[in-house]
């Protein structure tokens, strides 16, 4: 088992005739033969993509998302469209009702997420991302950015607001013999689709998940309330092993680190609030990005 | 991106919000004309800097008991000897650190009777997604110690972005504040008009602290300070014409122009990475190691080779760095491309001091083997945790 992403996705790409769009949609469709169905671009409809590695591998493109949808039955869409116009996709995804829609682009306006949220929450999509690496689950579907070569199918539950962190909690739970049951990156942004609680809800109710990587940032609360959710799940009968990660502790207040997200604003958002928050909850959270694999055999060795 | 006081004064103006007459200078000779177009008799002194704290700042070049960052003048005379003992020197508020900050510009303000003084701000409250008023009626101090001492004082309202800030929400702030009377009538106007301003002009930040009550009951704006969300900036041209770079740290400008998130700090070990949180990591594990970290430096997912030799440009520039780690995992990034830049950086500048360099992930081989082969002094390292220990022991055997 997985979540969110399996064997049948099928996914539509929004920015598929782009440099970004083409190079992650030949990798998507080499990771064991990730159900890309088509492609979406306004002024391309009834065109089609044919890939730059392989010949055969063609799809169509339609001049909506709706359309698509119609005609493929993609139960995804991946976003690759630049920042000025990636609201405006979300939206245009969002009422075609699509279930799954996985925003990779990062640099979006806030005002222009406040506005996708508002719509998000009046309707039936789960929106992960923006500024995120994507989800993985292995040997079955790629959906982002993520490299496909360092997955290993295996029992191993990753979250994670850092893309490049993700890859480390990845490599290091494959090399541990651990592997992953589905990786799922939720974005740098500050208003984003999905939270941690979001996906540890999901990693709870996953059979094939035994346990949890939870990896957070500086900046908002989104990690104490997880932590918060994890107690009360706990108090229920609901747990699972987890180890954690905070970036940031050395960063200074005030400033954004890389992610718009990642900012200690009105001494709030701190690491050590949260790394607090987190232990608190039974997750054991590694003091180094190095050691997320070896943290969590500690964890399951008791 | 930051603006000066009188440059966000100025925004809010344009959409009807009560602030009082000033001028701007940039030098002491402009002070008395500035002050003359002011009613007076009593005029406001204000350093400009991208700081908070000036009241209670003091300027490094007077004396201990000289007067801080703002002040009050009560002739043309006064006026024209605070911008003169000003102007130039060096402000060293809360928020500034103890290098402080340049006045290069103040802001001459007419005075105002000060009956309370409250505390508004919108930001984008990120647990709702939307932008949300931050209100108390404890104004003028430093809004962190209230919110520690007395959270009850603090009201946070988040506005619906269909509807705007509507009748109900403003009587809510106005209660909340304790506004009556002829303040409450300003309020009612004042409030959607903020609103307005953040979300017009993609605010990340608009803060009055204070907002007053003047002895006549009227409300002004009397301090502001506003910044931009960086990613909406290609949307209003007429922002970008207010950025200070004098404001702004050398290297962090030219990494903005190369598309590079860098922050500029206070250790002696550079850092070049892929991915914020992995850059963040890096800082971090550097300090478990016992060292500080010189910067935050994220080269982006899809740096070409042009990108990471300015990248190491950059970071070589600054002299307090007496190492460099180079962490890398590559995702959509080659191993082989940061290789490369990195060669061409080093023999475009030159290495003085030693370089780690971990890399992982797609074409790794073949980026080690250009390292390798390259015959410089490069310290190859497996992972994280032994690339951040031999970077820091470098260091300590080059002291």
């Amino acid at each position: 088992m997985s979540i969110l992403v399996n064997k049948d996705t099928k996914v539509i790409v929004q920015g598929l005739t782009g440099k970004t769009g083409t190079f992650h949609t030949e990798q998507a469709l080499a990771y064991y033969g990730t159900k890309m169905v088509a492609g979406v671009h306004p002024k391309k409809g009834g065109e089609s993509w044919t890939s730059g590695v392989d010949a055969a591998a063609s799809l169509p493109i339609f001049a909506g998302v709706g359309e698509a949808r119609e005609a493929t039955g993609a139960d995804a869409s991946v976003i690759y469209v630049p920042p000025a116009g990636a609201g405006a996709a979300i939206i245009e995804a969002i009422e075609a009702e699509v279930p799954l829609i996985v925003c990779i682009t990062e640099g979006i306006p806030v005002a222009d997420m406040v506005k996708v949220k508002a719509r998000l929450e009046k309707s039936k999509s789960r929106l992960l991302g923006p500024n995120c690496p994507g989800v993985l689950t292995p040997e079955e579907c790629k959906i982002g950015i993520m490299p496909g070569s360092i997955f290993k199918k295996g029992s191993v539950g990753v979250v994670s607001r850092s893309g490049t962190l993700t890859y480390e909690a990845v490599f290091q739970t494959s090399n541990a013999g651990l592997g992953q049951t589905t990786a799922v990156g939720i974005g740098g942004d500050p208003v984003k689709g999905t939270e941690f609680i979001d996906v540890l809800e999901m990693f709870l109710a996953d059979e094939a998940t035994k346990s949890i990587i939870m990896i957070g940032e500086i900046g908002g609360s989104a990690e104490e309330e997880a932590a918060q959710f994890l107690k009360d799940e706990a108090k229920k009968g609901r747990s699972k092993p987890m180890a954690g990660f905070i970036a940031g502790r050395t960063a200074p207040p005030g400033r954004t680190m890389g992610h718009a997200g990642a900012v200690i604003s009105g001494g709030k958002g701190g690491a050590e609030d949260k790394i607090a928050a987190m232990e608190e909850a039974g997750i054991r959270v590694s003091p180094s990005p190095a050691k997320l694999g070896e943290t969590l055999l500690e964890v399951l060795k008791g | 991106m930051n603006i000066h006081e009188y440059q966000a004064k100025e925004v809010l103006k344009a959409y009807g919000a009560p602030v009082a007459k000033g001028v701007a200078i940039f030098s002491a000779d402009e002070a008395e004309a500035a002050a003359k177009q002011l009613p007076g008799p009593l005029w406001v002194v204000k350093s400009q800097i991208h700081a908070g704290g000036r009241g209670k700042g003091k300027f490094k070049e007077l004396g201990p008991d000289a007067k801080g960052g703002v002040r009050l003048a009560f002739s043309l005379d006064e006026v024209k000897s605070h911008a003169a003992e000003m102007l130039g020197n060096t402000l060293v508020t809360k928020q500034t650190g103890a290098a402080g900050k340049v006045v290069n510009r103040l802001y001459i303000e007419d005075g105002a009777d000060i009956e309370r003084e409250l505390y508004l701000s919108i930001l984008v409250d990120r647990t709702v997604g939307r932008p949300a008023f931050v209100v108390s009626t404890e104004g003028g101090m430093d809004i962190e110690a209230v919110a520690e001492e007395t959270p009850e004082k603090i009201h946070t309202l988040p506005i619906d972005p269909d509807t705007g800030v509507t009748a109900a929400d403003a009587a809510k702030l106005c209660d909340a504040l304790e506004l009556t009377g002829a303040a409450r009538e300003d309020g009612m106007k004042l409030f959607p008009i903020l609103h307005k301003a953040f979300v017009e002009k993609d605010m990340s930040l608009l803060e009055v602290n204070p907002l007053i009550v003047m002895k006549d009951g009227r409300l002004r704006v009397l301090d502001a300070k506003v910044s931009f969300d960086g990613n909406a900036l290609f949307r209003h041209p007429e922002i970008v014409e207010l950025r200070d770079i004098t404001e702004e740290d050398e290297k962090e400008i030219e990494a903005s122009k190369h598309d590079l998130a860098y922050v500029a700090l206070d250790g002696d070990i550079g850092c070049m990475v892929n991915g914020a949180g992995l850059a963040m990591a890096t800082m971090d594990i550097i300090k478990l190691y016992g060292a500080e970290p010189a910067n935050f430096l994220d080269v982006g997912g899809g740096a070409s080779k042009e990108k990471v030799t300015a990248a190491f440009k950059i970071i070589t520039s600054d002299p307090n760095v007496k190492g460099i780690l180079v962490n890398i995992f590559g995702g959509i990034m080659r191993c082989d491309v940061i290789a490369e830049g990195v060669l061409a950086a080093v023999k475009e500048v030159g290495l003085q001091v030693p370089l780690v360099v971990r890399l992982e992930g797609t074409n790794v081989e073949l980026g080690k083997k250009i390292i390798s082969e390259s015959g410089l002094n490069v310290i190859a390292a497996d992972d994280l945790d032994d690339a951040a220990q031999k970077i820091v022991k470098a260091v300590k055997e080059a002291a």
